[in-house]
């Protein structure tokens, strides 16, 4: 085994090692020739032309594209029509009708995001902190016990829709279960309110750990003094819990809130796997609404695409700053006590 | 079996049961049932035949009908137990029709019976259908999805391990005016997720003619800013005098980051590969939109086609899934603790 890691190891350095030493006489001459400033040139230039090129560039582009119209791809051949394309987005005859709005799927999608991410977010907080607070007892094998939480955190969007899709199945073990104990089967992917419930169960099954591998991290930095001073005051768990874990517990609770947030925001792969968006448009969420209207849909609108998604991205943002207000203000208050 | 009760409601010091042990029982079995169950269910059904998936109640191994060759059919006949009038016997199938059986007795064939299929039962052994596994690779494109998967991967991760070091070293080694600056935009930008540039990137893809390859998936993932942000934290801690004293030895720039950086970084390095694999090996979304020819697909985009084929073949996708699994299986069983502790110190993902 150890043979064959060195000569696996080996057969991948070998070529680069005769690269790297190919390179070595004009990189000397180009060093001579710019000085150490062409170096560092050098050194930025291949990761920050890829960064600029498929990433910041696309980002301003966006905010050209969501003011053109028309089925062109390319933002010199789009028609200019200013603010129209979120005219649409937003515009609706009866605020209390989304069905009354020029592109109800837009509401559709809005909404169902919106309670999803206020349903998700919540319960899956409270999960990986239960989780987390049970990993961080003095447990036998406690790091077996972490990576079983975590193993879904690997695995891959499509593997967990199909992985769900084949035991929420019509005739699939969860209704065989049921049916064992009496119950009646339940189509848990073509009625809607399961659907949706489906859409957040799998998606806190896949990325339950992840979090709760950093809320352990925050628990096993509180000190364990001060567990023990409380202890001999004879303070209450429950009291114990909320005014020492929770607050020391801050900071990382706030990446945590913050990241799932954003996240659940953008759900699009598992829910997009296991429902399709359906039953009908029940678990229609924001970014499968950018990827039909912009992609997949026979009447593509690539421009009324790229407007939902800066009205997405402009969600994110507010959430982004909203942490770092928060951050702030916890270390303030932190600081005065 | 009782010795492994003992040994889990051991408790340490002998003292007896508070109810947050048993919360934490319960919680930790629970949490093991509904996080390997359904991935081990995946694994017990992409053995089944089709005909033993559509079976409800589903059983909990794979089986597989009993055969038996009988003198005068060309191909095995399956067997079934048969209980009616005449007693219990184990007959062969010939043929059905409708609601009735002809079967044989396979010690006496020349003598065809006529049995309500009612009355009768497969006879049946655990067995495995491989075909599931081999069939998609013979039959259909897995083959070319793995080894697209493969590519990207690979791909992948080499380059981003090349320009990320690289600008790691440059942002860590040396001080320039615009540092602060590149650094800034390095860390904003990883606030911005695909699903807010689709469009437009898409277009510019389409400008340098890479819809429909590889590449076109590979290269917009690459300049990822967590890996240059780990690769600096690391590096930041390589102390300069290392590379004063090079210098002084006439090393170039270029050798100093080969020769002394590149190795002192090898374990962050090594983090980045293993988080780089398994994310270029699960991105979905992205090679969903740039790949629209089953020639170049991913297997991640292979398998979401197959699934939203009208008659789902379940038994096929069930083992291509297991068979995209299979990567991940590995990297979490052998290097787990690596990504583990990469995400509790910097919370990356």
């Amino acid at each position: 085994m150890a043979a064959l890691k060195q000569w696996a190891g080996a057969a991948v350095a070998a070529p680069l090692e005769w690269i790297a030493r190919a390179l070595d006489a004009p990189l000397r001459l180009w060093q001579r020739v710019a000085g150490r400033g062409g170096m560092i040139a050098f050194f930025l230039a291949p990761n920050m032309a890829i960064f600029g090129i498929f990433v910041l560039l696309p980002l301003v582009i966006n905010v050209a594209y969501s003011t053109t119209t028309g089925g062109a791809l390319f933002l010199s051949e789009r028609r200019f029509v200013g603010l129209d394309q979120y005219r649409r987005l937003l515009t609706c005859d009866d605020y209390s009708d989304l069905l009354t709005c020029q592109e109800d799927q837009f509401w559709t999608a809005l909404t169902n995001t919106g309670t999803f991410v206020v349903l998700q977010v919540s319960l899956l907080i409270a999960i990986a902190t239960a989780t987390a607070l049970i990993l961080n007892r003095s447990l036998r094998a406690r790091g077996f016990w972490r990576a079983v939480f975590f193993f879904p955190v690997l695995l891959s969007p499509v593997v967990v829709g199909l992985i769900w899709r084949w035991i929420l199945d019509r005739n699939g073990v969860l209704n065989a279960a049921l049916a064992g104990m009496g119950l009646d089967p339940v189509n848990w992917l073509l009625e809607r309110n399961w659907a949706f419930a489906a859409a957040i169960g799998v998606t806190i099954w896949a990325h339950l750990g992840f979090y709760a591998l950093i809320l352990l991290a925050g628990l096993q930095a509180i000190p364990r003094d001060l567990y023990e001073a409380a202890e001999m005051d004879g303070t209450p768990p429950a009291r114990v819990f909320w005014r020492i874990t929770l607050p020391l517990l801050m900071p990382n609770m706030l990446v945590v809130i913050v990241l799932a947030l954003i996240r659940a925001v953008q759900v699009f792969d598992e829910a997009f796997v296991l429902t399709g968006g359906g039953p009908g448009t029940a678990t229609l969420f924001l970014t499968q609404y950018i990827y039909e209207v912009g992609f997949a849909s026979l009447l593509k609108n690539p421009g009324l695409a790229s407007a939902a998604s800066i009205l997405m991205g402009s969600i994110l943002i507010v959430l982004t700053l909203a942490q770092l207000g928060l951050g702030r203000w916890n270390e303030r208050r932190g600081g005065k006590k | 079996m009782s010795r492994a009760a003992a040994f889990l409601t051991r408790r340490r010091g002998g003292a007896g049961w508070h109810w947050t042990d048993v919360v934490t029982f319960l919680w930790l079995g629970a949490g093991l049932v509904i996080i390997f169950g359904p991935a081990l269910w995946l694994v017990l059904s992409s053995f089944k035949s089709p005909a033993q998936l559509s079976e409800f109640p589903p059983t909990l191994l794979p089986y597989e009908a009993r055969t038996v060759e009988v003198p005068g059919y060309d191909r095995p006949l399956p067997l079934y137990i048969v209980t009616d009038e005449g007693g219990t016997r184990t007959l062969a199938e010939v043929r059905r029709v409708g609601t009735v059986a002809q079967m044989v007795d396979p010690e006496a064939p020349d003598e065809v019976q006529r049995i309500d299929i009612a009355n009768r039962t497969p006879v049946r052994a655990v067995g495995f259908s491989w075909s599931n596994y081999l069939d998609p690779f013979l039959r259909f494109d897995f083959l070319n999805y793995t080894r697209n998967s493969v590519f990207v991967t690979g791909m992948a991760t080499l380059i981003t391990l090349l320009t990320n070091s690289m600008a790691a070293f440059a942002l860590s080694k040396y001080e320039f005016r615009g540092r602060g600056a590149v650094l800034v935009l390095i860390v904003a930008t990883l606030m911005i997720p695909l699903s807010v540039i689709l469009v437009p990137l898409y277009s510019i893809i389409a400008g340098v003619g890479l819809v429909n390859t590889l590449w076109g998936v590979i290269l917009p993932t690459v300049a990822t800013p967590t890996g240059v942000f780990l690769l600096r934290q690391y590096m930041l801690t390589i102390p300069d005098e290392l590379l004063e004293a090079a210098r002084m030895d006439h090393a170039s720039e270029w050798q100093i980051y080969w020769r002394i950086v590149l190795p002192l970084t090898a374990p962050a390095l090594a983090v980045l590969a293993i988080f780089s694999v398994v994310w270029r090996w699960n991105d979905f979304l992205w090679p969903l939109i740039v790949l629209s020819r089953q020639e170049v697909y991913t297997l991640q985009v292979g398998l979401n086609a197959y699934a939203g084929e009208l008659n789902v073949q379940w038994h096929y996708l069930l083992a291509m899934t297991v068979i995209t699994m299979v990567p991940v299986v590995l990297v979490f069983v052998f290097l787990q603790r690596f990504i583990t502790a990469g995400i509790a110190g910097t919370g990356l993902k």
